[in-house]
């Protein structure tokens, strides 16, 4: 909670913030005792006492007292790239990057309207698709069932997005169509998706889905399963969108009736623009949970990074060595959604001072 | 007939009527075609086979269950362990998630470093990565007979938590379990039923002392009925052999998910709870205070039962979304529904209707759980002249 100083000198603010009461100093002096013992002894395990390099593998193998990191200089490829073939790895550590940049793109407003957006993702997504897959440009073609680690935890993250975006605007629209039978089984469909677990679509998508389709349409497994967890991701966000929508003023819709605009063009120009922007905080939520649940498909067979994570210390060589690796994994996945998540702060309280 | 189509009630019937029958219509081919594959590959649809026995085992269940059981108990017994799951790690998350919340609106500068610190690192790093690390971690634990012991009588191993427990039938202790819930919501009933509000405060803490002497009571007696014979009441693991006899074993797949899922959740009810404080208004803080109440006093008594109301369905919607992910247990090796489920396909191959049974049980725990809390919140919810800030 907030204080107020009066004079702002750094005793005072001390004593203000730390030990302002008895009750406040027992705090103080409590957690301040757990987090400087925390720190210690995560320092000294991390880094003081820690082995670096691959060749003192014998070192930590029998306890050096600290982090094995050399697993990860032995084995950070397997983990980034999963079973790529070895002199291809560059193709997939630049799409990485290209995929990285359109995303990091996506958060400037310059980008901020249909055309540029589509624009961005589309391009950015063939860079990324052609590098992976190549077939094109001298490139030595690698199926989906090499990609593997970092880069296909991406390619699923951008298709479910590319994909369920689109989805779920047509879903937030029928949800809100004025006529009874469309909205209404628009609902009943939303709610059903959203109340099963993810890892239950997923698995229906990959297991169920060739037993009622015709064979022309099963397609690779992967993209079912990318398609199963896209309308999982529509479900959800159309529901954002909805709230977006609502949140606008009858007004707006029913001046943009009065000069005369067709239905395309009032969603176009006056409710989708204004419902993203009030929805923009959840949606960025959203994309943020869309991203760490990719690491459900490991559950289906697919070998992104968590499970070429597993792999990383799954034989006899390494196999002591399971906090580093996942600590390293986890810091992967934290500098992403952290970024993502702190973008998202920060663009909420941008708003919240267009607001006022 | 082309000037039908120009009446905009007609042409929406036809719209409606189009995207209701478009939607029939996959739901028949996909129908078709599961029929016709299911012929081509000589496979029996339909529900007989729960009646069959499954011929596999469960490693935890908390009914008993064998191999010559049927599937439909199996299922069950699937059931049961993720509501078991669920209930524990919901309770968890929810008192973890409450103290970091209260730790990060303390004002204490070091408390809310801590809070945020807990929070940033448990919610950005997914739930499946921290179940597998937890599990990891729990498995490489010493063996049984190196175990790290706590006062001689529960043991930390690599195979498992080794706990005391009473030597009492498993029936009688859920019957208490159940007559706990049912004393917490007499007492609750008690505290806020309009309809005993005109009774004294004296009479109502009466009224509740006398509800949990009846259940210790109860208990007791329960106890006492469902005795093991020939035991000593109390029931200490001890080493022998290889492994552990006696006490409770919390197997490595169960602590893992519990303290995965109570981990994640508490991340995220720690948000929500900090919310919570924050959208009190100040006034309500400094009105306790100006009635002289203690810091603990305005906390507890007009606080804290303002946030839980101003999060309540938020916090809805939180448990929902964490009792789906107690799926995550298969991939550590816990037998939930899910898992149940799985293998029960693999072993049976009669996908479409387990599939079915899969979604049906979750739709029906969902709605159920979303009812209930619902009905608590309509219950407990400001109104009226209350809503005045």
């Amino acid at each position: 909670m907030a204080k107020t100083y009066q004079n702002p000198n750094i005793i005072k603010r001390l004593r203000a913030d730390y030990f302002s009461n008895r009750t406040d100093t027992t705090l103080t002096l409590i957690f301040g005792a757990c987090a400087a013992w925390a720190l210690w002894n995560l320092i000294s395990w991390g880094l003081l006492n820690a082995v670096w390099s691959a060749e003192d593998r014998d070192l930590c193998a029998h306890g050096s007292g600290g982090a094995c990191w050399a697993v990860i200089d032995a084995r950070w490829r397997l983990i980034m790239f999963g079973l790529y073939p070895y002199e291809e790895q560059w193709r997939s550590g630049i799409a990485c990057v290209v995929m990285v940049l359109i995303v990091g793109l996506s958060c400037v407003p310059w980008f901020w309207n249909a055309k540029r957006i589509s624009a961005l993702w589309l391009t950015g997504f063939g860079i990324f698709y052609v590098l992976m897959r190549g077939g094109y440009f001298g490139l030595t073609p690698v199926f989906e069932q090499n990609w593997g680690g970092l880069s296909l935890t991406l390619f699923i993250f951008a298709t479910v997005s590319l994909i369920g975006m689109p989805m779920a605007i047509v879903f937030a629209l029928l949800r809100r169509s004025e006529l009874p039978w469309i909205s209404n089984t628009m609902g009943v469909i939303i709610d059903t998706i959203r109340s099963l677990p993810l890892l239950s679509i997923m698995f229906t998508f990959a297991i169920v889905l060739p037993f009622v389709l015709p064979s022309w349409m099963i397609g690779d497994k992967l993209y079912r399963v990318i398609f199963g967890y896209a309308l999982f991701f529509a479900c959800y966000q159309a529901e954002i969108l909805r709230g977006g929508m609502q949140a606008l003023p009858a007004g707006q819709e029913e001046a943009a009736k009065a000069l005369g605009m067709s239905y395309w063009h009032r969603i176009g120009y006056i409710v989708l623009p204004q419902a993203f922007r009030n929805a923009l905080p959840p949606t960025i939520n959203q994309f943020v949970i869309t991203f760490k649940e990719t690491s459900l498909v490991v559950i289906i067979g697919f070998f992104e990074i968590l499970a070429s994570g597993n792999a990383a210390f799954g034989n006899s060589e390494w196999n002591f060595a399971h906090v580093e690796v996942y600590a390293f994994v986890a810091l992967i996945y934290f500098v992403f959604v952290f970024a993502l998540s702190r973008y998202g702060a920060y663009l909420e309280r941008r708003m919240a001072v267009a607001e006022r | 007939m082309l000037a039908l189509l120009k009446k905009k009630s007609v042409r929406d019937d036809l719209w409606q009527f189009g995207f209701v029958s478009a939607l029939a219509l996959l739901v028949v081919i996909f129908a078709l075609t599961a029929r016709s594959n299911l012929e081509a590959q000589g496979l029996t649809s339909g529900f007989g086979f729960l009646d069959r026995a499954t011929g596999w085992g469960v490693n935890f269940s908390l009914i008993e269950f064998s191999t010559s059981d049927t599937y439909l108990k199996v299922i069950w017994v699937g059931i049961l362990n993720s509501l078991f799951i669920g209930a524990i790690s919901l309770v968890c998350a929810t008192f973890l998630g409450t103290v970091i919340g209260v730790m990060r609106v303390s004002g204490n500068k070091i408390a809310e470093l801590v809070g945020t610190t807990f929070v940033e690192i448990f919610r950005n790093i997914p739930l499946l990565l921290q179940v597998y690390f937890w599990y990891a971690l729990l498995t490489a634990l010493p063996k049984p007979k190196e175990a790290v012991s706590l006062f001689d009588v529960a043991f930390l191993s690599g195979r498992g938590i080794y706990l005391p427990g009473l030597n009492v039938s498993g029936i009688m202790v859920f019957l208490s379990v159940v007559l706990l819930v049912l004393s917490l919501s007499v007492v609750l009933w008690i505290k806020i039923a309009r309809r005993l509000q005109r009774l004294p405060q004296i009479r109502k803490t009466k009224l509740v002392r006398g509800v949990w002497l009846a259940w210790v009571i109860a208990t007791l007696l329960l106890f006492w009925i469902g005795r093991i014979p020939d035991t000593t009441l109390p029931n200490i693991p001890y080493l022998k052999g290889l492994n552990y006899r006696d006490g409770i074993r919390v197997s490595p797949e169960l602590l893992a998910c519990i303290v995965g899922i109570s981990i994640y959740g508490a991340a995220y009810i720690g948000e929500i709870v900090r919310a919570g404080f924050n959208s009190l208004s100040k006034g309500q803080g400094e009105a306790g205070h100006a009635l002289g109440l203690t810091p603990w006093q305005t906390f507890t008594r007009i606080k804290l039962p303002l946030a839980i109301r101003a999060v309540m369905p938020t916090l809805i919607n939180q448990y929902v979304w964490l009792f789906k992910s107690t799926t995550i247990g298969i991939a550590i090796g816990f037998v939930d529904f899910f898992m149940v489920i799985s293998t029960a396909i693999n072993q049976s191959g009669q996908t479409l209707e387990l599939v079915a049974i899969l979604m049906g049980g979750f739709l029906i725990i969902n709605y159920s759980m979303a009812w209930l809390l619902n009905r608590v919140n309509d219950a407990i919810k400001l109104k009226g002249t209350q809503l005045r800030v």
